[in-house]
């Protein structure tokens, strides 16, 4: 496990808000070095793949278009306690994240 | 009589088998890298689908979304959106002057809402579009936003 991925739950009736927060640069590839002038590449989550006890729930695509360390907040509804949600993440540069939390 | 349940009893999973078959392939749909590098915003609608942006169903009463009118930072826009569309399958954001327009694709399947949140870089004022695929249809809810500082270029 890293630590990339920050949760935080609600749950209200029976219905879990999930607010995520990824770190990760999310480079344009049209930014320059402030010292060096040099192109910073771009560098940015192609994918973000959301499961709800094993079951794939939801899929994210996402362009360099989406803002430095993105956040994202979806709802799941019909859920118990010790549900558990697993958030993986893929970028263009072949790097991957995972993160997991549980219903409490 | 038994052959018949027997006959049952193999199309039933049969058809589990297939169902199972199929529910991945839509959820895990590739990152589309013709749709994410169009530049021109009806050519980037062109590469989700939409053959003709005049048969796009206006729908900014069943499509919920709620955008700053005016962000000071084009680093950080803060997007919401909640589609009230019967069997919502897919969740698409444009903001029509950046580089790429094409911002991100939400796919959705009935274990979550037809609902994200999420925060867009916009290098300009420029409308943003959210279209909504539902049934093999596609439906619109724009809104613009005026950016005082854009936020996909320079520092």
């Amino acid at each position: 496990m890293d630590k990339t991925v920050r949760f935080r739950i609600r749950v209200k009736d029976d219905t879990a808000d999930v607010k995520v927060m990824i770190f990760h640069p999310m480079e344009t590839g049209y930014r320059r070095d402030k010292n060096s002038r040099e192109i910073i590449p771009k560098h940015f989550i192609q994918t973000v793949n959301i499961a709800h006890n094993g079951k794939q729930i939801m899929q994210v695509h996402w362009s360099r278009s989406v803002s430095k360390n993105p956040y994202l907040n979806f709802r799941v509804p019909n859920v118990s306690k010790g549900d558990e949600f697993k958030i993986v993440w893929n970028d263009n540069m072949g790097k991957s994240g995972v993160g997991t939390a549980t219903i409490s | 009589m038994r052959l018949t349940k027997e006959r049952r009893v193999f199309l039933h999973s049969a058809l589990v088998l297939i169902g199972s078959l199929m529910v991945p392939t839509k959820v895990l749909s590739r990152w589309d890298d013709n749709a994410y590098n169009k530049v021109d915003i009806t050519e980037s609608f062109f590469s989700i689908g939409i053959t003709n942006p005049g048969n796009l169903i206006e729908a900014n009463d069943v499509i919920e979304l709620s955008l700053p009118e005016i962000a000071e930072n084009g680093a950080i826009v803060p997007i919401t959106v909640h589609s009230k569309v019967m069997n919502t399958e897919r969740i698409f954001v444009f903001a029509e002057k950046n580089p790429q327009p094409l911002v991100s694709d939400y796919i959705i399947t009935d274990g979550v809402e037809p609902f994200a949140a999420s925060r867009i870089k916009m290098s300009e004022t420029a409308f943003v579009h959210v279209i909504v695929l539902a049934n093999g249809t596609f439906y619109r809810a724009s809104r613009q936003v005026k950016v005082t500082i854009g936020g996909c270029g320079e520092e």
